[in-house]
C-alpha cells in the first residue's frame, strides 16, 4: 500500500515533472507531443487489465472486459499517429 | 513475483518520461516515443503476472480485449489521414477516460471495503474520466464533421451546472456507502457524469475544439493518476499525473495564444454570435492572377508563407512545398511562419507541412518571425485569416482584439490566398484584406499553387 503522504508526494512531484518536460517544448511538436502524452496515459490499460481481474461477477467482468478494449484502444492507437507524425519531422540538413 | 512485477512498472515509469523528454526536440523525437512504447510493452507484459490478476476466463478476457481494442486502434491509426489527426486523438483520448472511468466503475462494485478517502478517489476519477470519454467523444463528431451545430439553448449553463451538482451529490452518496453500493445509484451516476461531458462539449465551436481536446487529455491523465492510487499501482500515479500536468500546460499555451481565458473557451459563444463594433473598412479588394503573383514571388528576395488551416482543407501542402523549391532553386529565401493555433490543434500545421516533405528548420514560430515580415519582399497567405488580421492589434472594439497576430501586413506586398470572400471564424472582417499593398488571389489552394509553380517554370 502507497501510504497517504508517500502518494501526496508522488503526484507532487509527478506534476511537475510533466510541467517541467512540456515547458521546453517548440511550437511545432505541441500536436505530436499531445498525441504522445495521449499515448502515456494509455497506460490506464495495465490498470484495467487489474480491474478486469479481479471481477467477480459477469457484469464486472463486462465493464471490466469494455474497459480493456478501450484502454487497448489508447495504448495503441495513440502510439500509431504519435510515431506516424513524428517519422516525418525531417532537417534540410539531410539527416534523414 | 510482486518485486518483479513492480520493478517493471518503474521501468516503464522513467522510460516514459524519458521518452516525453525526448519528444520535446525534433531531432530526438522519434526515439522518444519508441522509448515510451517499450515501456508500454513492458508494463502491459509483466501485469500478466501480477498476484490480484485471477481467474483463467478473466485471464482470456483480457487478452480478447487487448486483441480486439488494439488491432482496431492499429488499423484505424495506420490509416487516418494527417489533416483528420485532430479528431483521432480526441478518439483515442476520450478511450483512455472511458477506461479509467470503468476501472473506477469496477472497483465501486467489489464487495471489499475500501479506505474511505481511496472511496472518494474512485468516485473522483469515475466522474472525470466519465466526462473525458463523452466529451471526447463529442470533439470527435464535431471535427469529423458528423456533428455540425453548435448546440445552444436557454439557461444551458444552468442546467449545465445542475447536471453537475447532481453528479456530484451521488458521487458522494456513493462514496459514504462504503461496501455497499447502490446498483442503480451507481448507474444513474454514470450516466449524469457522461451527460455533463456531452453538455459542456455541445455548445463549443469548431475553433475551439484543440483546447477542449488538450483539455480532456489532461483530464483524462488526470483520471488515470487517480485510478492509480485506487489500484495502489504507482506506474498509473505517475504517468497519469505526468500528463495530467503536461496537459493542463499545453492547455494555457494554447488558450493564451488565442488571447482567451480558458474559462471564456468552454462558456461563452464565440464565433457564433459576433458581438462589439464592427469597424467600417475602407478600401476595396484588389485581385491578381496567379502568373502576376507568381512572377512576383519569383523576382523576390526572401517570401514568407503563412499557412492556415485552410490549406490543409485543399490539400496544398505538397504544392507548397514544391513551389518552395522552385523558388529556393532561384536564391529566393523561403520561411513558413506558424501562428501557434493555426489548423485544429497547436503544431497541426507542422505536422502536415512535416508530412509534404517541408524540413522543420525553414519553419518559424511566431515570436521568431514577427520582425522579419519587414524585411519581406512578399508574404504569402493560403487558408490563414484571424491569425492576420490587423484588427487585433488596432481596434480595442473587436473580439479578437489583443490576440497575437503574425504581422504579414508588415511585408512589402501581401498575396492572399484564398478560396471565397467570407470572414474567419470568428466572423471578423479582415482589414488586411482591404489593405493597399495587399492582393487577393482566389481559388482552390491546391489549384492556384499548381498555376503559380505553372507561372515561375514558364519563366524558366
Amino acid at each position: 500500500m502507497i501510504e497517504g503522504f508517500v502518494a501526496l508526494y508522488i503526484f507532487m512531484l509527478a506534476a511537475f515533472t510533466g510541467y517541467e518536460v512540456i515547458s521546453k517544448v517548440p511550437v511545432i511538436l505541441h500536436t505530436p507531443l499531445m498525441s504522445g502524452s495521449n499515448f502515456v496515459h494509455g497506460i490506464v490499460l495495465v490498470g484495467t487489465m487489474v480491474a478486469l481481474g479481479q471481477a467477480e461477477t459477469g457484469l464486472q467482468q463486462l465493464i471490466g472486459f469494455v474497459a480493456v478494449i478501450l484502454a487497448a484502444g489508447n495504448a495503441v492507437g495513440g502510439y500509431v499517429v504519435t510515431e506516424r507524425m513524428l517519422e516525418m519531422f525531417k532537417s534540410s540538413k539531410g539527416a534523414k | 513475483m510482486s518485486f518483479i512485477v513492480n520493478l517493471a512498472y518503474f521501468a516503464a515509469a522513467v522510460l516514459f518520461i524519458i521518452g516525453l523528454k525526448q519528444m520535446a526536440s525534433p531531432v530526438t523525437a522519434r526515439r522518444g516515443i519508441i522509448w515510451a512504447g517499450w515501456g508500454m510493452v513492458i508494463a502491459t507484459v509483466v501485469t500478466f503476472l501480477h498476484p490480484e490478476v485471477i481467474g483463467f476466463v478473466n485471464y482470456l478476457l483480457i487478452i480478447a480485449g487487448i486483441g480486439i481494442g488494439g488491432g482496431l486502434a492499429w488499423y484505424t491509426g495506420k490509416r487516418v489521414p494527417m489533416t483528420d489527426m485532430p479528431q483521432m486523438i480526441a478518439l483515442y483520448n476520450g478511450m483512455g477516460g472511458g477506461a479509467a472511468a470503468g476501472i473506477g466503475i469496477v472497483a465501486l462494485m467489489g464487495s471489499y471495503t475500501m479506505n474511505w478517502t481511496i472511496q472518494f478517489i474512485a468516485v473522483a476519477g469515475v466522474i472525470i474520466g466519465s466526462v473525458a470519454f463523452s466529451g471526447s467523444l463529442i470533439a470527435y463528431g464535431k471535427l469529423q464533421g458528423l456533428i455540425k451545430k453548435s448546440l445552444r439553448f436557454d439557461m444551458q449553463q444552468k442546467i449545465n451546472l445542475g447536471v453537475l451538482g447532481a453528479t456530484v451529490l451521488l458521487g458522494i452518496i456513493i462514496g459514504f456507502s462504503g461496501a455497499e453500493v447502490n446498483g442503480t445509484l451507481l448507474f444513474l451516476f454514470v450516466l449524469l457524469a457522461l451527460a455533463f461531458g456531452v453538455l459542456m462539449t455541445i455548445p463549443i465551436g469548431g475553433a475551439d475544439m484543440p483546447v477542449v481536446i488538450s483539455l480532456y487529455n489532461a483530464l483524462t491523465g488526470l483520471a488515470v493518476g487517480l485510478k492509480g492510487l485506487v489500484l495502489d499501482n504507482a506506474a498509473l500515479m505517475i504517468a497519469g499525473i505526468v500528463v495530467g500536468a503536461a496537459g493542463t500546460l499545453l492547455t494555457q499555451l494554447m488558450a493564451k495564444a488565442m488571447n482567451r481565458p480558458l474559462t471564456n473557451v468552454l462558456f461563452s459563444s464565440f464565433g457564433e454570435t459576433p458581438s462589439g463594433e464592427q469597424e467600417e473598412v475602407s478600401g476595396s479588394m484588389k485581385e491578381i492572377e496567379a502568373s502576376d503573383a507568381g512572377v512576383m514571388m519569383a523576382f523576390a528576395n526572401k517570401v514568407i508563407i503563412v499557412p492556415g488551416y485552410g490549406m490543409a482543407v485543399a490539400q496544398a501542402q505538397h504544392k507548397i512545398w514544391e513551389l518552395t523549391q522552385l523558388l529556393q532553386e532561384r536564391d529566393v529565401q523561403v520561411k513558413f511562419a506558424i501562428h501557434p493555433v493555426a489548423g485544429r490543434m497547436p503544431g497541426h500545421m507542422n505536422v502536415l507541412l512535416a508530412e509534404a516533405g517541408v524540413p522543420y528548420d525553414i519553419i518559424y514560430d511566431l515570436d521568431e518571425i514577427n520582425n522579419e515580415f519587414k524585411t519581406a519582399d512578399v508574404a504569402v497567405v493560403i487558408g490563414a485569416n484571424d491569425v492576420v488580421n490587423p484588427v487585433a492589434r488596432s481596434n480595442p472594439e473587436s473580439p479578437i482584439y489583443g490576440m497575437p497576430i503574425l504581422n504579414a501586413d508588415e511585408a512589402h506586398n501581401v498575396i492572399v490566398i484564398k478560396r471565397g470572400k467570407g470572414a474567419g471564424f470568428s466572423g471578423v472582417e479582415n482589414h488586411l484584406f482591404y489593405a493597399d499593398n495587399t492582393r487577393m488571389l482566389y481559388g482552390d489552394g491546391q489549384k492556384v499553387a499548381g498555376e503559380l509553380i505553372a507561372s515561375i517554370k514558364e519563366m524558366g
